[in-house]
């Protein structure tokens, strides 16, 4: 009796081994589960601090010079004279693009392998009693939130029309960031965005302590109520702001 | 009681399936689920027709040997129960049920409604014991163990090998079965020795057959026994430390 | 049927010099293989149970090239996995006065004067061995705060000895087994085949030289040759249809040995428990075994009057009879199981039994609940109660809980020697398959401890002695005509089984041969109803031979076929129980004859007569085997009457 056949392309512990730490590591899925619940914690802690510094829009201008774009001129000097200009930042952009790379390729290979693991589905309909939306859609959404962030690097990073507004002008970002979200369909295509990432939030921040294996029997609740708080705290922010522009309490 | 079975007949590995209705009239609400399929057979002898295949043995919830997926659910409606300890009383009079075997790549239908498990065997194979040959143990009081960490140890040591985890995964893995036994053995005094190797054998074997974890939960809700994903967490934890740990190892022993 | 007498003798190869020595002494004395020449002795172990798991894990690590068979899908399936309540050993770790010579004492009591005392002062003596191996294999036993080792109390003993996993022992010692087992698959020492099943011994010369196979999904059959074959293959009492055991349990692989020349020992000792879940349908399989500890606080009662269908909460005090507490003022409720079971019959049979069948006792713990309150015998019972409650629907805090006697444990099986050899050499019989420690009953706890005894320690020392013959010998090729003739006759049963073509599946067979069996050689026997049983089971046989339904091919999975050829040797194994419970003209333990039995009705031992264990030889005639008698000498205790009043 033969039993199930082996993936053929993974290969045993020892042979592993001989690779460099992290392509070992990273190989088996266990590994991509840590790196996806690390970069995971990397792409969180940008959109909570892009998140804050958008805030700024709601702040009065400085000297004519509106608070944002002082916070980018500032972004762009960081460490400055230590380090060039803008140095920084790129170094934190590598950092950021590398995090977002992994997490994607990660999810991407892990989904191959689940598709291999059960090629056949079953046959019937299937009920289930804790796999939730949020778990379920983490790839839909995942791929959503791809989309939207070509759109939103279009618009207002790279001005690129007609995700960007036609009056986009580099460097001014907040005039940029009014005459974006003044255009409702932008407005709306970013709050179903925001909406859509929502639960891949939540999903993410509980997950990301049972791959890393952060779990306390008397913490093992938080985790799902640290999920629920974190989604809040970057999503509706993020919902607010394209929306007060566009009734025009921002801006007008 | 009076039901419509929808039963999964496959005749073997290679041969297409399909769903084959029968009535199965007459029944106790008393009769387990399986007593209920062993009525079903005897009245399918009775006309010339081959009883379904299906793996059972215990009839107690504890040898691991029955599991089926009931209406889309690994073991049935009920939690915490395995096939064969599921009562008809679970079900209404007139009700059509759903009966398919376990899909996974690695649980390949052997006939009807009976899989092949062996790939959970592989993974015990990987380093689920403690190296101790017969003889050389030390007295058993010798090595004290907290009761709470042999509690605990239990908690993860009463898998029954079922299949119920990989089968409610929406991602076929065995990530379940392989934490139980890895924190069975990682928890005790005993196994520490090997820990870190163990811990990485049986995961990377693991991932030889199965899918990954994305941490859906399903298989903890499947769980007969109620095995608990934090076992998961612990291996997860338990696999990195291993990663560095182990060349660690090796590095001193070359 | 009839029997004669054998004029064989059997040597049961019990060493000389004390009790306390003659382990060390034997072990000392036989002869040993270098380690450098082990892997070149191929030995084949059927069964992953308790014993078999043990042996061959044991005999892996030894460096001998093992070869080992389950009919389950994994080795841990084994029946041995249900064992619920502990596993005994004498550690005196709570300093109560136990020791080797109580666990033996106890044991022999116990199995009333049937067993070896060499064989059982051994046992107890290697329990302490087994509970350090499996501590040391991570098995979770019960602990106490301080860290050090739980016991509990079991039937049968004044001592606290018994050590467990919560209510599953079975399962943590079975894992412990099935992880070493593993362990040597992964070492490459041991070959495992999976879903594989023995159909019959391959004898050569007089020796024990292989087995033939059915893959189960493939159905092909094959031979495996190798330098001695060892039988693990668990117990019979499945021969009843309805039991505790696993419903795959079966005695197709030592009935094939015994069919080969292997004498079978003592096959009416069986034990039946007095505390299962009563039958609750006709079509119903299996009997589900309650623990034995549910009788400290339970009350056993039935109304007094026959046929009273009141509820149990309408019954009042007057028109209940206790009738254990009546009858055993001073044991009560907690009389031995053998005890306890017959009572419970005599009770049923009077019309007074309770429940929808009307085929149960009352379990009744209001008093206890009364008296303790429900948070104890939550505490105490909890899972027990839940467990219950799953299967029957009723809770058992509000209604008593309804209990009957079950088969549940076979003390006979193939006679074996000291070294656990069979009559045919070059084959072992271990765990519950072999007759060799229990003699006519088996005292709770102590199945698993042998089980483990025999396959950890004492098989692997004793097999080297027969092995060291044969050094540099290679096995008997597999196309050797031996083979090839077993073969032949395995290929013919099959085809047979699916050609008679008959109108009746195989379950009906078993069930009807199991009512027969349960009537007449069960609980209590007579001379009446054993003749009438051995009139009715051959005609039955005839019948099952002429009328059998199996569907399905040979070449693929097919529970029916399997089926087929174990009600088939079960046919034959229940004549022999008949035989030997009518030869058997007394009562000792688990074999209660009517006839002889005292004034107060126990039962009646009668050692000027039947001191002996009784061999039964196969002769070609299934009905007429031939008796060959092995006397018991008691030197270290005296054989007594047990009374429990
Ligand atoms: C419900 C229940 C509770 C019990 N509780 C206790 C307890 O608390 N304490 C105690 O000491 N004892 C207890 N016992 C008794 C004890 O469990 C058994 O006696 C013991 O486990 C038998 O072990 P074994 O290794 O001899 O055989 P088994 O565990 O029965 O194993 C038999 C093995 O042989 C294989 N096999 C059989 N025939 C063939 C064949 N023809 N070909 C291939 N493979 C074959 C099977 O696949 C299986 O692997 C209990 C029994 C029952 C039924
Ligand atoms: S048959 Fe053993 S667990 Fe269900």
């Amino acid at each position: 009796m033969g039993g199930p056949d082996r993936k053929d392309e993974l290969v045993a512990t020892e042979e592993r081994r001989r690779d460099p730490w992290f392509v070992d590591f990273y190989r088996s899925a266990v590994g991509k589960k840590w790196v996806m619940a690390l970069s995971g914690i990397v792409l969180l802690g940008y959109l909570v601090a892009h998140m804050i510094g958008n805030l700024k829009v709601f702040l009065p201008a400085v000297d004519g010079v509106p608070e944002l774009d002082l916070y980018a001129q500032a972004l762009r000097s960081l460490l400055f004279p230590i380090a060039p200009h803008g140095v920084v930042l790129w170094i934190l952009r590598v950092g950021l693009i590398i995090a977002f790379l992994l997490h994607v390729h990660a999810a991407y290979s892990l989904t191959i392998m689940n598709r291999r693991a059960r090629p056949v589905d079953y046959a019937g309909p299937r009920q289930y009693l804790a796999a939730n939306y949020a778990s379920r859609t983490m790839r839909w959404s995942g791929v959503i939130v791809i989309l939207f962030v070509i759109f939103h690097l279009a618009d207002l990073t790279w001005g690129i029309q007609p995700a960007a507004p036609d009056s986009w002008e580099h460097g001014q970002v907040y005039a940029n960031f009014i005459a974006t979200f003044s255009r409702p369909w932008v407005t709306a295509f970013y709050v179903l965005a925001q909406l859509a990432l929502a639960p891949h939030i939540f999903h993410g921040a509980w997950s990301m302590f049972q791959s890393m294996g952060v779990n306390h029997p008397r913490f093992n609740r938080w985790r799902r109520y640290f999920a629920v708080a974190l989604t809040a705290v970057i999503v509706v922010p993020n919902v607010i702001m394209p929306l007060s522009v566009l009734l025009g309490f921002v801006g007008a | 009681m009076n039901i419509t079975l929808q039963v999964w007949r496959q005749e073997s590995a290679d041969r297409p399936g399909r769903f084959v209705t029968y009535q199965v009239t007459d029944i106790e609400p008393d009769m387990s689920f399986l007593e209920m399929l062993d009525v079903l057979n005897e009245r399918l002898i009775a006309q010339g027709e081959e009883p379904i295949a299906f793996d059972h043995d215990c009839r107690e919830g504890i040898c691991g040997s029955c599991g089926v997926m009931i209406d889309g659910l690994p073991h049935g409606p009920q939690l915490g129960t395995a096939t064969c300890q599921l009562h008809m009383r679970k079900f209404r009079d007139g009700d059509t049920i759903v009966v398919e075997p376990w899909r996974a790549a690695a649980f390949p239908v052997i006939k009807d409604l009976v899989v092949d498990r062996s790939a959970f065997d592989k993974i015990i194979e990987a380093g689920g014991y403690i190296s101790v040959d017969t003889g050389s143990a030390p007295d058993a009081n010798l090595i004290p163990v907290p009761k709470e960490v042999a509690d605990t140890a239990f908690d993860a040591a009463a898998c029954i090998g079922c299949g119920a985890c990989v089968a409610a995964c929406p991602n076929g893995a065995a990530n379940l079965f392989t934490a139980a036994k890895v924190a069975h053995l990682n928890l005790l005094p005993q196994g520490q020795a090997e820990r870190w190797r163990r811990t990485e054998a049986m995961v990377e074997t693991m991932e030889q057959y199965f899918g990954s974890c994305t941490n859906h939960g399903e298989c903890e809700k499947a769980c007969p026994k109620g095995i608990s994903i934090d076992f998961i967490a612990m291996m997860n934890r338990d696999y990195a430390k291993a990663k560095v740990k182990n060349r660690r190892l090796l590095s001193q022993s070359n | 049927m009839t029997y004669t007498i054998s004029s064989r003798q059997l040597d049961s190869k019990i060493p000389g010099g004390p009790l306390e020595d003659k382990w060390e002494n034997h072990k000392f004395s036989i002869r040993l293989v270098n380690p450098n020449n082990k892997r070149k002795f191929k030995i084949i172990v059927v069964g992953t149970g308790l014993a078999g798991a043990s042996a061959a894990a044991t005999l892996g690590e030894l460096g001998y090239n093992v070869e080992v068979f389950t009919f389950h899908d994994s080795p841990r399936r084994a029946h041995s996995i249900a064992a619920q309540g502990g596993i005994n050993a004498a550690k005196n770790y709570h300093n109560d006065g136990d020791s080797v010579f109580r666990l033996f004492y106890d044991t022999i009591k116990g199995g009333d004067y049937r067993s070896r005392e060499a064989n059982v002062y051994r046992l107890a003596d290697v329990s302490l061995n087994i509970i350090d191996q499996c501590t040391a294999q991570g098995v979770p036993f019960a602990r106490e705060y301080g860290g050090y080792l739980d016991n509990r109390s079991f039937g049968g003993a004044q001592v606290s000895r018994t050590f467990y996993a919560r209510g599953q022992t079975g399962q943590q010692l079975l894992l412990g087994a099935y992880q070493a087992l593993l362990r040597q698959v992964a070492a490459g020492t041991v070959k495992l085949h999976r879903r594989t099943e023995m159909l019959d011994l391959v004898v050569k010369d007089g020796r024990a030289v292989g087995i033939v196979t059915r893959d189960l999904i493939s159905g092909e059959i094959r031979s495996h040759s190798a330098h001695a074959v060892v039988l693990a293959t668990g117990g019979y009492a499945n021969v009843f249809f309805l039991s505790t055991n696993a419903m795959a349990s079966n005695v197709t692989a030592a009935w094939r040995a015994h069919r080969r020349g292997a004498a079978f020992a003592n096959p009416c000792f069986t034990q039946i428990h007095p505390t299962c879940i009563p039958q609750s349908d006709e079509f119903q399989s299996k009997l589900t075994l309650m623990s034995e500890s549910l009788r400290n606080d339970g009350r056993i009662w039935v109304p007094k009057r026959a046929d009273d269908n009141r509820p149990p909460d309408q019954i009042p005090e007057e028109d209940r009879d206790y009738y254990l507490e009546r009858m055993y003022p001073a044991f009560g409720n907690l009389v031995p199981r053998d005890v306890a079971s017959r009572a419970a019959k005599r009770m049923v049979d009077a019309g007074k039994g309770v429940g929808p069948l009307k085929n149960g006792v009352y379990l009744d713990f209001s008093h206890a609940i009364e008296r303790l309150g429900i948070d104890v015998i939550a505490d105490r019972y909890g899972n027990l109660f839940e467990m219950y409650e799953r299967i029957t629907d009723e809770n058992p805090y509000k209604v008593p809980m309804r209990i009957y006697p079950a088969p549940h444990y076979t003390m006979g099986g193939l006679w074996v020697d000291y070294n656990l050899m069979t009559t045919i050499p070059g084959l072992y019989a271990l765990g519950e398959a072999n007759f060799s420690d229990h003699g006519a009953n088996r005292l709770g706890a102590s199945a698993l401890m042998q089980g483990l005894a025999d396959g950890y320690f004492i098989l692997p020392y004793t097999i080297g002695d027969y092995l060291a013959d044969f050094l540099g010998d290679p096995v008997v090729p597999t196309d050797d005509p031996a083979f090839r003739e077993v073969e032949d006759e395995v290929r013919g049963r099959i085809s047979g089984y699916l050609n008679t073509g008959g109108t009746r599946s195989v379950d009906w067979f078993h069930r009807e041969l199991g009512k027969i069996l349960w009537d007449h050689c069960g609980m209590s026997r007579n001379e009446e109803g054993l003749k009438k049983a051995l009139a009715e089971i051959p005609a039955l046989y005839e019948e099952f031979k002429r009328d059998v339904r199996v569907l399905g091919t040979n070449e693929s999975l097919n529970q029916s076929l399997e089926k087929a050829g174990r009600v088939d040797d079960f046919f034959e194994l229940a004549q022999l129980m008949c035989l030997d419970a009518l030869h058997r003209e007394e009562s000792a333990g688990g074999h209660f004859r009517e006839e002889y039995q005292t004034e107060e009705g126990e039962a009646l031992r009668r050692d000027d007569l039947f001191a002996y264990v009784a061999a039964w030889e196969w002769t070609g005639n299934p009905q007429a085997p031939a008796l060959i008698k092995e006397p018991l000498e008691f030197e270290y205790v005296t054989p007594s009457t047990r009374s429990y009043k």
